[in-house]
């Protein structure tokens, strides 16, 4: 005899269970293991993975490394940030804090870099459009990302974690130049004039 | 007057205490959830860009009131409601502590203000999630601590109901499946607490200069909270959905074990699914995130799963069993479409799984995370989870709770019928859009998309203004429904026509109670399983396996769509 939800049933509740239930337990179990498979499947197999270089860092460090980098690879200034071409292969720093995101970066599509996100006050999101990638930015922890651009253009970085009242001014700047040769004409919107050194 | 009434619809024995303890929370829990829904209005106006209601401050301080009453104080009370209600009531069973019950219910309403004061006072904008270096006025995290000590008092007081009824011999056999569930829910909410004053101990004291906090441990374990008490609400609403069933349709338990099994995985595997809010974050690496999110959170992924499939398998067999036999559909076509607390239920299941539960799933996916972290696919998926599933569960309880509990009639009957279909919707429309608006990686909690004030205008296409435009038509509809629930409870609670003690209100016509009350489904007897044609194929619920088996493909599709998106990125890691 079947009882509802609110009857209490016999002190035994414990018995045989029916073919079709059993069928859909089965198969949720299945579905359910593809799902953890698929994690591991992709960090062997896939190209987007979240793990990254990850350790701690004093936001003043960071923040003297990422003025280290702006000094050694500056090539302009855009809207009054510097704006950074830094060689393929190499390490990027990015600081986010109230509400601006330095430097503006000038990187090749098809090279490799490791892309530095750290916050110097509060957490902070890094959210790249029109791309749709986003990364968590916690103050006191770096985040080394491998990055391969894949195609040329003019990407912003927009926050997308709550950091406070000025949240929604704060949008960064990540250029791509395509791989052929006229890498080094002055991508559209970025003046060189007096930046050059 | 004697400490009990017999309850003329169910004949079950109720302790007057227990009745006054589930109408204070209740009424709490409304008021929250007027107030949040106040802050909605202003909210989604604001997000709606062609409207642009509120300045910036007051957009995030409207999203944190909006966030804390919402998800905090109206759903914490009402399942404070809950938990009294499946403990006491039916069980038949006496409020051993009644002054305890009361001064945890003044603690939670004392820490509720204190949060509230220092919300509309501009102290406290630091959203609902309070990440740790925002800093807010340390009473704003001393008014969590105080809520969050009254409700594990309650909890503990709900263990304490059980083991009374058990020792006291109220109700004969083991716990109905209802209460088990909600003891579930109870076991979490005790661990969740614990997480919360872990958190916000040190966090309270961090807000006075006290004391140091890290911001990637404040948010690993403040999601410990934050996560788990998700699954309260998970628990807590599939007891209901248990509950809705049997007390309009009849719906029946169709396997004991398997139900309670599922219960059970909720309660061991929770608690690692907070790693699921920090995929993106720097400071776990990928097999802890792995490990955490996968493995122990596809337990309770099985647990949903399972769930969503007993519960309407239930409701089928049960009408099948009184005579709903004709083909697959026949039940549903037969079904009590215009009580609402059946519909209700249907609404709750079916978003629930369809859109919350898959896109959550989804999200929860270490690498998909990547593509939906803080988007506004996140708003997106738990608007349909918390409150399509457990608001709108809840919503549909109301409509027995205020005659049984209550014992008024339901003002404005009629609109009572159709408010299940307006909220539900408005909610669908709303989170399917805001969810398809994150794809295109508009952020959540964001004051201007078009970033007129920024250093840089990133556009977002065309589309988008067309998404969030959609959006906020299906919010609107979706207020519409939350507005109508709100004024007819209170109109019916305050103002509604009473019941005198022996009404059962059965066969009634033409009054302000749902069908399931003027005319229950009737019990079962033994010939009703003879009279059950044999099964086909499809075996004894052919009609719900047709539709897990439509869930199972949509969710694979939406799945592996996903992947799909991600694979198209640059090389990331
Ligand atoms: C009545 C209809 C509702 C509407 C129209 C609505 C609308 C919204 C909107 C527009 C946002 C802002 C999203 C963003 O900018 O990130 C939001 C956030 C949120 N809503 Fe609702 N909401 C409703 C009901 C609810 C209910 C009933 C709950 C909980 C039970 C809830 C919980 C939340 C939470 C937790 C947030 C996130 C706040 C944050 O990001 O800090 N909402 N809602
Ligand atoms: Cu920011």
């Amino acid at each position: 005899m079947y009882r509802t939800g609110i009857e209490p049933p016999e002190r035994v509740w414990w018995k045989k269970v029916g073919r079709h239930e059993k069928v859909w337990v089965w198969i949720a179990f299945a579905w359910c293991m593809v799902l953890f498979a698929m994690m591991p499947v992709w960090h062997l197999r896939g190209g987007q993975n979240p793990s990254g270089i990850r350790h701690r860092v004093d936001p003043a460090d960071f923040q003297a490394r990422v003025a280290e980098f702006v000094r050694e690879h500056q090539v302009g200034t855009d809207n009054g940030l510097p704006v950074v071409a830094p060689p393929p292969g190499s390490d990027v720093y990015l600081q986010a804090s109230q509400f601006a995101w330095i430097p503006v970066v000038r990187l090749r599509q098809g090279a490799e870099y490791t892309l530095h996100l750290s916050s110097l006050d509060v957490n902070h999101g890094f959210a790249l459009y029109p791309l749709n990638i986003n990364f968590q930015v916690v103050p006191g922890y770096d985040y080394g990302l491998r990055i391969v651009p894949n195609e040329p253009g003019e990407f912003y970085v927009m926050c997308n974690e709550f950091c406070g009242i000025g949240h929604h001014l704060m949008v960064g700047k990540i250029i791509v130049e395509p791989a052929d040769g006229t890498a080094d004409a002055p991508a559209a919107g970025v003046s060189t004039a007096g930046g050059d050194r | 007057m004697s400490a009990f009434r017999t309850c003329p619809t169910t004949g079950l024995q109720v302790h007057r205490t227990a009745d006054r303890l589930i109408k204070a929370n209740a009424v709490v829990a409304t008021v929250a959830l007027l107030v949040g829904g106040i802050a909605a209005v202003l909210v989604l106006l604001t997000r709606w860009e062609a409207v642009l209601l509120l300045e910036a401050d007051m957009f995030y301080r409207m999203l944190t009131v909006h966030g804390m009453n919402m998800l905090i104080f109206f759903i914490i009370f009402f399942e404070m409601a809950v938990l009294y209600f499946a403990s006491a009531v039916l069980l038949n069973c006496r409020v051993p502590a009644p002054k305890t019950g009361w001064v945890a219910f003044v603690l939670m309403v004392v820490g509720t203000l204190m949060v509230e004061w220092t919300m509309w006072t501009g102290r406290a904008d630091v959203l609902f999630t309070s990440y740790v270096p925002l800093r807010a006025h340390p009473l704003f995290y001393l008014g969590v601590i105080l809520f969050a000590v009254g409700a594990l008092t309650v909890v503990g007081h709900f263990f304490a109901i059980i083991t009374v009824a058990r020792k006291e011999k109220a109700y004969e056999g083991s716990l109905p499946l209802v209460t088990y569930g909600a003891l579930t829910a109870a076991a979490i909410a005790a661990v969740t607490l614990l997480h919360g004053a872990i958190i916000y101990i040190p966090t309270f004291l961090w807000s006075l200069d006290l004391m140091h906090v890290d911001a990637q441990v404040y948010r690993l374990i403040w999601w410990g909270l934050g996560h788990s008490s998700q699954q309260i609400n998970v628990a807590a609403m599939v007891s209901i959905w248990y509950l809705l069933g049997a007390l309009t349709v009849g719906a029946v338990v169709l396997n004991e074990k398997v139900s309670r099994t599922a219960f059970v995985l909720y309660v061991l595997f929770i608690s690692m699914a907070s790693a699921h809010h920090l995929l993106v974050d720097p400071g776990m690496g990928p097999s802890w995130k792995v490990w955490n999110t996968s493995y122990f959170m596809y337990m309770a992924v099985l647990a949903s799963m399972i769930h969503g499939f007993t519960v309407p398998a239930g409701t089928e067999l049960g009408m099948r069993l009184r005579g709903a036999v004709q083909g697959l559909f026949g039940w549903l076509k037969r079904a009590p479409w215009g009580d609402p607390g059946f519909s209700s239920l249907a609404f709750s299941i079916v978003v629930f799984g369809f859109v919350g539960g898959i896109t959550g799933v989804t999200f929860g996916t270490e690498q998909i995370n990547i593509i939906a972290h803080n988007t506004l696919r996140i708003p997106g998926h738990f608007h349909a989870t918390v409150v399509s599933g457990t608001a709108m569960a809840f919503m549909g309880i109301t409509y027995y709770v205020i005659p049984l509990i209550f014992r008024r009639e339901i003002a404005f009957y009629p609109l009572a019928r159709i408010q299940p279909y307006i909220f539900a919707i408005g909610m669908l429309i709303f989170s399917m859009a805001m969810t398809f608006a994150g794809t295109f990686g508009v952020p959540r909690r964001h004051w201007d998309i078009g970033f007129t004030q920024a250093l840089f205008q990133p556009e977002f296409t065309p589309a988008v203004n067309l998404i969030i435009g959609v959006m906020a038509v299906g919010g609107l509809i979706a207020i519409t429904g939350g507005a109508i629930y709100i004024v007819m409870t209170v109109v019916s609670v305050f103002f509604g026509r009473k019941m005198a003690a022996d009404d059962s209100g059965l066969g009634a016509t033409g009054r302000g109670l749902p069908p399931g009350i003027t005319n229950p489904p009737r019990a079962l007897k033994p010939e009703d399983m003879e009279a059950l044609p044999p099964s086909g194929r499809l075996g004894p619920v052919p009609g719900t396996m047709v539709l897990v088996l439509i869930f199972l493909a949509a969710f694979i599709l939406y799945y592996f769509v996903n992947w799909m998106l991600l694979s198209f990125l640059w090389e990331v890691g």
